[in-house]
């Protein structure tokens, strides 16, 4: 399971644009796990999650409150968050759901059927 | 323990957030080992959580803006005292009851946050809003300090 929070680093290296790492939680619920980002300022719309050679890929795009005013004291980051995990062969990439609710990214990930307990009936 | 971070704005020409961040990642591969998890979990240990907070300032207001991901409304509080704005709260570790967190990175548990403001705010006239996991705390200031015209008679 350990592949599970993998992250895979070097991936963010190509990219032009600097991104802030969002602090992340894998939690194993049931029979998948739920894997939490804290993105704040990102909206539904400034969501993008895509799953691509077993590497799940989360950005999020922040739409900022437009403040008036000087910045007298500054501890924020502007930058837009972005974070792969390498999934674990025993996650189905095609039944990952999210949703965005105050800033908090939640996917639900669940295991392949192949990799669930299965009685086995005695004929 | 709990460890109120203050600085008067004009004391920042270093870029706060760069220095907390970097102590937050040591942190956080601290605590990845076994015996730390869980005083990382319950949130307590060190400075817990401390939210990023920003203070901007205009002709007629102050505004606070404060990076809360994943609260309830009903658990930040908003108080000013003296001429300091503090900004509270608690956030609940709800998803995890009865699961088995694999790797936990964000904070849970209570925050506090405390800022001097520049000047003096109309306390009966100040707003908040929570929205996409982000604070704003309006502070309209105080008749007295905004700037006015004089008319030559």
């Amino acid at each position: 399971m350990n592949t599970l929070t993998r992250e895979n680093r070097d991936a963010d290296r190509t990219q032009a644009e600097h991104f802030i790492v969002p602090p992340a939680s894998v939690i194993e619920a049931g029979d998948g796990y739920t894997l939490e980002l804290e993105m704040p300022g990102v909206t539904k719309d400034g969501l993008d999650i895509s799953v691509e050679n077993n590497e799940l890929a989360i950005i999020g795009r922040r739409s900022l409150p437009k403040i008036e005013g000087a910045l007298i004291h500054h501890e924020s980051r502007p930058e837009n968050f972005q974070r792969t995990f390498e999934l674990d062969p025993s996650i189905d990439g095609d039944k990952i759901s999210a949703k965005i609710e105050q800033g908090l990214v939640t996917l639900t990930l669940h295991k392949a059927e192949h990799i669930k307990p299965r009685k086995i009936a005695v004929s | 323990m709990r460890l109120i971070r203050y600085q008067a704005p004009e004391l920042t020409p270093w870029s706060a957030s760069d220095r907390w961040s970097t102590l937050r990642d040591e942190l956080n591969s601290f605590f990845e080992l076994p015996l730390w998890s869980s005083f990382a979990r319950s949130g307590q240990l060190f400075t817990g959580w401390s939210p990023a907070l920003d203070l901007y300032q205009s002709t007629d207001n102050i505004v606070a803006m404060v990076e809360l991901p994943g609260m309830r409304k009903d658990n930040i509080e908003i108080s000013l005292h003296d001429g300091t704005l503090t900004i509270s709260g608690e956030r609940k570790n709800e998803s995890t009851n009865g699961d088995k967190a694999e790797r936990t990175e964000r904070y849970v548990g209570s925050f506090r946050r405390s800022i001097a403001l520049p000047t003096r705010v109309d306390a009966n006239k100040v707003s908040a809003t929570y929205r996409d996991g982000i604070l704003t705390v309006t502070l309209p200031k105080a008749e007295e300090v905004k700037p006015k015209q004089i008319q030559v008679s």
